[in-house]
């Protein structure tokens, strides 16, 4: 009987093994599952980028869906998600905060002025420590965060505008249906 | 003699590049406290730089392990304990962030799993040889009565020609 059966379970193995290694190929390393997801946005209080003397908390965004978009003006990636963030600025159903991620306040400021602003403020974050409490590894990087201020997804990398329309979009409508506590 | 003194100036050239490289990695303080320099090693040594993967904070010259090296260095002198410091990377990079993973659900297969490979497949040798050992026997025995009849009058014949 084990002749037979041997064999067969070898076949099996090795499908199973197979399986893996295709679902392993189409993954990418370097994308990371973020640690934050489902857990409440990490506390901050930063100066904004335009006026250092008002300052930004996320408690503000408090029953509101929103987006936290980590930039910076040295950050080649970002100017390519840039347009699409430009478009959804105008209509306005979808805000976008900015954290301006190890940047001089004066080069963020160049960057906004030369391509547009799209966030509702932007925040100054010179020396990352903020960047470090949302585990921000590369730049750009955005978070999805609910009316109860937790953080319920975050997409490494530049949004392309498939990303938005097929993820990003959808999770935001499916969310700010819901009510908050 | 130009020569000579081109290859002397290459030779300091050489040396000094040596220097430069230790000096770059690990930006250890002189003058600190070894304990706190032996503890700032090993966890840099432990943690992963999670902008340059295969490269650990203690290794990498990114932008973000030198801020990870401060953060840990901050904490360090703020009176943390090695697996506060640890569990304060992974509450923010996730498991990635440690080069030795601790055990818990998630990852408990690919802990226990090469062991349970290594049993079932030890299991299967020893019946595969046990059943492959009595089939020899059965074999050696399975000589039927004619064959030993024959085989006896040929002895007794003394080979049949």
């Amino acid at each position: 009987m084990s002749r037979r059966v041997l064999p067969f379970a070898a076949i099996i193995g090795v499908v199973i093994m197979l399986a893996f290694f295709y679902r392993g190929l189409q993954l990418d390393p370097k994308i990371l599952p973020s640690a934050l997801i489902d857990k409440p946005v990490p506390s901050f209080n930063l100066p904004q980028l335009h006026d250092a003397a008002k300052s930004f908390a996320p408690e503000e965004m408090k029953g509101k869906v929103w987006l936290l978009n980590v930039w910076a003006s040295w950050c080649e990636a970002c100017r390519s998600e840039h347009p699409l963030f430009m478009q959804l600025s105008r209509t306005g159903d979808f805000p976008i905060y900015g954290l301006n991620y190890k940047d001089k306040q004066v080069d963020g400021e160049q960057w906004l002025r030369e391509l547009g602003d799209p966030y509702k403020v932007s925040m100054s974050d010179l020396a990352g420590d903020v960047g470090i409490d949302f585990g921000v590894y590369g730049v750009p990087e955005t978070f999805l965060i609910d009316k109860d201020g937790v953080i319920r997804y975050k997409h490494v990398g530049p949004i392309s505008r498939k990303d938005w329309r097929e993820i990003i979009e959808p999770k935001m409508i499916e969310l700010n249906q819901l009510k908050g506590q | 003699m130009k020569v000579k003194v081109i290859f002397i100036l290459l030779a300091i050239l050489m040396a000094g590049f040596l220097l430069i490289g230790p000096a770059f990695a690990s930006e250890a303080k002189l003058n600190e406290d070894p304990e706190i320099k032996e503890r700032f090693k090993h966890l840099a040594s432990e943690l992963r730089c999670l902008k340059c993967q295969n490269q650990t904070i203690w290794d990498s010259k990114a932008g973000l392990a030198d801020d990870l090296r401060k953060q840990i260095r901050t904490q360090i002198y703020a009176g943390k304990s090695d697996d506060e410091i640890v569990e304060y990377m992974v509450d923010r990079y996730g498991d990635f962030v440690r080069y030795k993973p601790a055990v818990d659900m998630k990852n408990l297969f690919l802990w226990v799993g090469p062991f349970i490979f290594m049993i079932v497949g030890g299991l299967l040798l020893i019946r595969y040889v046990k059943i492959r050992r009595t089939q020899t026997e059965e074999d050696n025995d399975t000589i039927s009565d004619e064959d030993r009849l024959r085989a006896q009058s040929i002895l007794k014949q003394g080979g049949d020609k």
